[in-house]
């Protein structure tokens, strides 16, 4: 990594539609920009292998998945320099970058840095959920994109969400087939969702979503109303036990169960780089908090993206150019009214593909059974922590997740409250009867993926700690 | 269970599960690997050695973790396999003996 | 209905205060806890859980081996083991000299009357330690020291005084605090009004706040000892390990993961309960585990972390009554290794305030000595 600038005007971590756009844009105006991404190759998980996908026809995927190419070569004739396959563990208040790349790791400084680190799947924390088997939609998504992998023998989805739809689409586009979906969306959104109703027939999911909808549901076995959802299987998952609203358990087999219920921001680099972030009620979950550029409580740190918000890969793309715009104004090559001028067209593209989101948000809000589970469920995968322990905390008086975390081990584990936290913050909410805006969430602190203590060792040296190091 | 899609083509890579010979295709990860090779159980969990696959694929939930050319705990669907790569799956409780 | 005014108000809810509730509330003493955040937030949740007679200064030496036997009886106290495990701590020694130096301290406390600390030859060391790197020539040895869960323990503490009677309010920040009579009011920021003729100050890295407000200013530091945890190893040490020559203290929990840490720092800023970690120092760690502990070289950091702690400039903490006002006693300023003290400090508190004096020698920690130190200079 020896041919790395010492410091960069601006770093963008995440190759997503976000990432990409913002790097591009910035690079283009001749500020010196690198892009820092986990993956090998560009697309984030939206458009994840884009550039090297074994599935080519592109009927499988479709149209607005190879949208993500169009981003790719903009970037790469942008300037900017790519560094993939490089893991971001830290992010710190004097935008100090800690990454590691090929075993070693790095400290690399920045004047301006754009977290572009999009989503993940919300937990779905059903019995049984940890068996080998069951993975999330998303996760299917994703071997099929970087792998032209599909789940074959009895395969039943299950859950509620756009991703979960378009999911099935695509295995059927790609001739693979789906028992069973188990529609868990909760009868009630529709009618809280009929409000928006109007702005969402505007929109641009109303055509492609509604055809790839009633394709699906014309192909596959859909059942509705799903309300209790268990794995069961002697070391993988074997089949799977549910309820129709108030109806009898029954059970269907599955080799492969594919739960979803939406995506949530990732905020881990966020948190734990110090921006403050609230429980946003319409989305419930955990959003950092920005302004209308992006920028976040913390000076030179701003997000783009899924990160701040779900807003879905178009809007994306359009946030992403306007918080390079900001960060263009921040490091001074463009006044406030040059920045405000040249966004208007990204804010009018951004409105455009927001719109609808209000719609989709509130009618595939997973139902509280869901999101709180029964007290046998694990919540806390990596220490196998279950609701019900957390609720027992909670009677002694242990009463946030910091707590719960120091009692229980709950969000110790290595995958640092990701799977988690979401559902220990309203298992404890609903235990106390209060919002979870009160409960609060984790503090969480680098290194945010897992670091070897040999990369560790391996970061330069500095003068001062020669000195510390020392035996004396 | 997975399978390949039969036009999903690419370079073949052969490597070792656990000392058996297996191939995947060039850009799989580690994980979708084990995945095509059949593999269900790619680790037991430290606490109480229960049995896990990846569940993710995208690093975030830690359930993939493999043994990777002797480096334990490494997330699968975030490395790429690789011609001769030796992968053993992390079975087996780790306690403190009394 | 308004509660009955308690005996004593103590400022803050970590272990010290917690404890000093306990032994008070065993007492019949009436007792309000007033903590900012949460029981535990700071110092006493997050520390690296060392319960440790080793190495300690001179003057500690016989408050840590009565609070060392509190620890081994620490069930009957607070009706939790708090994680509490003993399988000794040792400082080893990676060459003559520096065993050189831990014989000549092991003879200065026998002098001294205490024997709990010991000098292991290579052989032994190996046999405790079997992992330990081949340089190293023997060590320092307190075997009946160990580890616990700090969070765990300072909790248990809590709800054992609370079970007997024993209040304690969170999210309520102490502010102004005056004298009325014989009383004390103590003034929070949510506007509220507490007295009691006591008050204990056991504010940890904002107790120079409430000393300086009692006439006696502090030279009180805030540090952010910085700690960091692996994913689970294969079980290799019992014993926490430190090094004669070098600031480093390990431990291996019961589940696998190690704990590394020792005097390294972060920034503390504390107003804003945070913390920034300094990862060259962290760096630092990561070499010194490396040379000790070879088998390290495959270990993975799953987290890091820095609390807001106090220090004092001659490292040795504030217990005793108030140099300048009556019915006012502190505890506070523990310099990153209070934890091992928790339970006995409490009794110390307890017997100052209901007996007016305490059989251990106290004297060495006074709050006067910066008084001195002051007009000295």
């Amino acid at each position: 990594m020896t041919d790395l600038k010492n410091r960069y005007d601006l770093a963008v971590i995440g190759a997503g539609p976000a990432g990409l756009a913002a790097a591009t844009l910035a690079a283009k105006r001749g500020v010196s920009t690198v892009l820092l991404d986990e993956q090998a190759a560009p697309g984030g998980q939206i458009y994840r292998a884009v550039t090297q996908t074994p599935v080519r026809n592109p009927s499988v995927l479709g149209t607005d998945y190879w949208h993500g190419a169009d981003l790719v070569g903009p970037f790469r004739d942008s300037g900017a320099e790519y560094l993939p396959s490089s893991t971001v563990w830290s992010v710190s208040r004097s935008l100090e970058i800690g990454l590691s790349r090929e075993g070693a790791a790095r400290i690399l400084p920045a004047r301006h840095i754009i977290l572009a680190t999009g989503a993940l799947e919300r937990p779905f924390p059903i019995p049984g959920w940890t068996l080998p088997g069951v993975m999330g939609a998303g996760a299917a998504q994703i071997l099929l994109k970087t792998s032209g992998l599909v789940a074959s023998g009895n395969v039943v989805l299950a859950g509620t969400g756009p991703l979960l739809w378009l999911l099935a689409w695509q295995y059927l586009r790609a001739g693979a087939r789906i028992d069973t979906i188990l529609d868990t969306t909760p009868r009630e959104n529709w009618r809280q969702a009929m409000p928006h109703m109007t702005t969402f027939l505007r929109s641009g999911y109303i055509g492609k979503g509604l055809k790839l909808l009633l394709e699906v549901r014309r192909k596959v076995k859909v059942i509705d109303n799903v309300t209790s959802l268990r794995a069961e299987g002697d070391g993988r998952v074997q089949s799977v036990l549910f309820r129709r609203g108030d109806g009898a358990e029954q059970r269907i087999p599955a080799d492969t169960l594919l739960l979803h219920q939406g995506v949530i921001p990732n905020i881990n680099l966020a948190n734990a780089t110090g921006c403050a972030q609230a429980w946003d009620e319409t989305q419930r979950c955990w959003v950092p908090t920005v302004d209308a550029w992006g920028a976040t409580s913390v000076e030179g740190v701003s997000i783009a993206g899924d990160g701040a918000g779900i807003g879905g890969a178009l809007a994306a793309e359009h946030r992403g150019r306007l918080a390079a715009l900001d960060a263009l104004h921040r490091l001074g090559r463009m006044d406030r009214a040059q920045r405000d001028r040249e966004a208007a067209p990204h804010r009018e593209a951004l409105e455009k593909a927001e719109r609808g989101r209000v719609f989709l948000d509130t009618l595939y809000r997973p139902g509280k059974d869901f999101r709180v589970p029964q007290d046998d469920t694990i919540v806390c995968r990596c220490e196998e922590v279950t609701a019900g322990q957390v609720r027992d905390a909670v009677k002694l008086g242990v009463s946030g997740p910091n707590q719960t975390k120091s009692f229980l081990r709950c969000g110790m584990g290595p995958c640092q409250g990701r799977l988690c936290g979401p559902t220990v913050v309203e298992v404890i909410a609903d235990a106390r009867g209060v919002s979870p805006a009160e409960v609060g969430y984790y503090r969480l602190r680098p290194p945010v993926k897992p670091i070897t203590l040999a990369e560790l060792a391996s970061l330069p040296k500095r003068e001062d700690e020669i000195a510390a190091v020392a035996p004396h | 269970m997975f399978q390949r899609l039969p036009n999903a083509s690419g370079e073949r890579v052969s490597f070792t599960i656990d000392g058996r010979p297996a191939e995947a295709l060039a850009g799989d990860s580690v994980a979708a690997a084990l995945i095509a090779n059949g593999v269900q159980t790619c680790r037991s969990t430290p606490v109480s050695g229960a049995p896990r696959a990846p569940y993710c694929m995208m690093g975030v939930c830690f359930d993939c973790l493999v043994t990777i050319d002797a480096v334990g705990n490494q997330q699968g669907c975030q490395v790429r396999v690789r011609p001769g790569m030796r992968v053993e799956t992390q079975n087996g409780k780790r306690e403190i003996e009394r | 209905m308004p509660m009955p005014q308690p005996d004593v108000i103590v400022v803050g809810g970590g272990l010290h205060g917690c404890s000093a509730a306990l032994h008070l509330s065993m007492r019949g003493v009436k007792v309000l806890v007033l903590e900012k955040d949460h029981i535990g937030r700071h110092a006493s949740g997050v520390n690296a859980g060392g319960v440790r007679q080793l190495g300690r200064h001179v003057a500690e030496v016989p408050l840590t081996v009565a609070s060392m036997a509190l620890w081994h009886g620490i069930r009957d106290l607070v009706d939790d083991d708090c994680g509490f495990e003993s399988h000794g701590q040792v400082k080893v020694a990676e060459n003559e000299a520096e065993l050189a130096s831990c014989q000549a301290r092991a003879d200065q406390l026998r002098a001294l009357g205490f024997t709990h600390e010991e000098v292991v030859d290579q052989a032994e060391l190996r046999r405790l330690v079997p992992a330990i790197a081949e340089h190293c020539v023997g060590a320092l040895m307190s075997r009946r020291d160990g580890a616990a869960i700090p969070y765990r323990t300072t909790f248990a503490f809590k709800r054992k005084a609370e079970s007997l009677g024993a209040r304690f309010l969170e999210g309520v920040t102490v502010g102004r605090i005056v004298r009325n009579g014989k009383a004390w009011t103590v003034e929070t920021a949510d506007g509220a009004r507490h007295s009691a003729p006591v008050l204990v100050n056991c504010a940890g890295a904002w107790a120079d706040r409430i000393a300086a407000q009692m006439g006696e200013p502090v030279p009180l530091e805030v540090i952010a000892p910085m700690l960091m945890i692996t994913a689970r190893m294969p079980p290799f040490i019992k014993p926490v390990v430190g090094a004669a020559g070098r600031t480093l203290s390990f431990k291996q929990f019961p589940n696998g993961t190690v704990l590394i840490g020792g005097g390294l720092l972060g920034r503390a800023y504390r107003d804003e309960n945070w913390t920034d970690l300094d990862f060259a120092n962290v760096t630092t760690n990561a070499r010194t585990v490396w040379d000790l502990f070879p088998i390290m070289r495959g270990a993975t950091i799953v987290r890091s972390w820095a609390g807001i702690e106090a220090r004092m400039p001659d490292e040795i903490p504030v217990i005793g009554p108030s140099s300048t006002e009556e019915g006012v006693f502190h505890a506070f300023g523990f310099s990153a290794h209070g934890f091992q003290l928790g339970p006995i400090v409490g009794r110390i508190t307890a017997d100052l305030i209901t007996k007016g004096g305490t059989d251990l020698p106290i004297d060495p920690f006074r709050i006067q000595r910066f008084r001195q130190t002051a007009a000295a200079a």
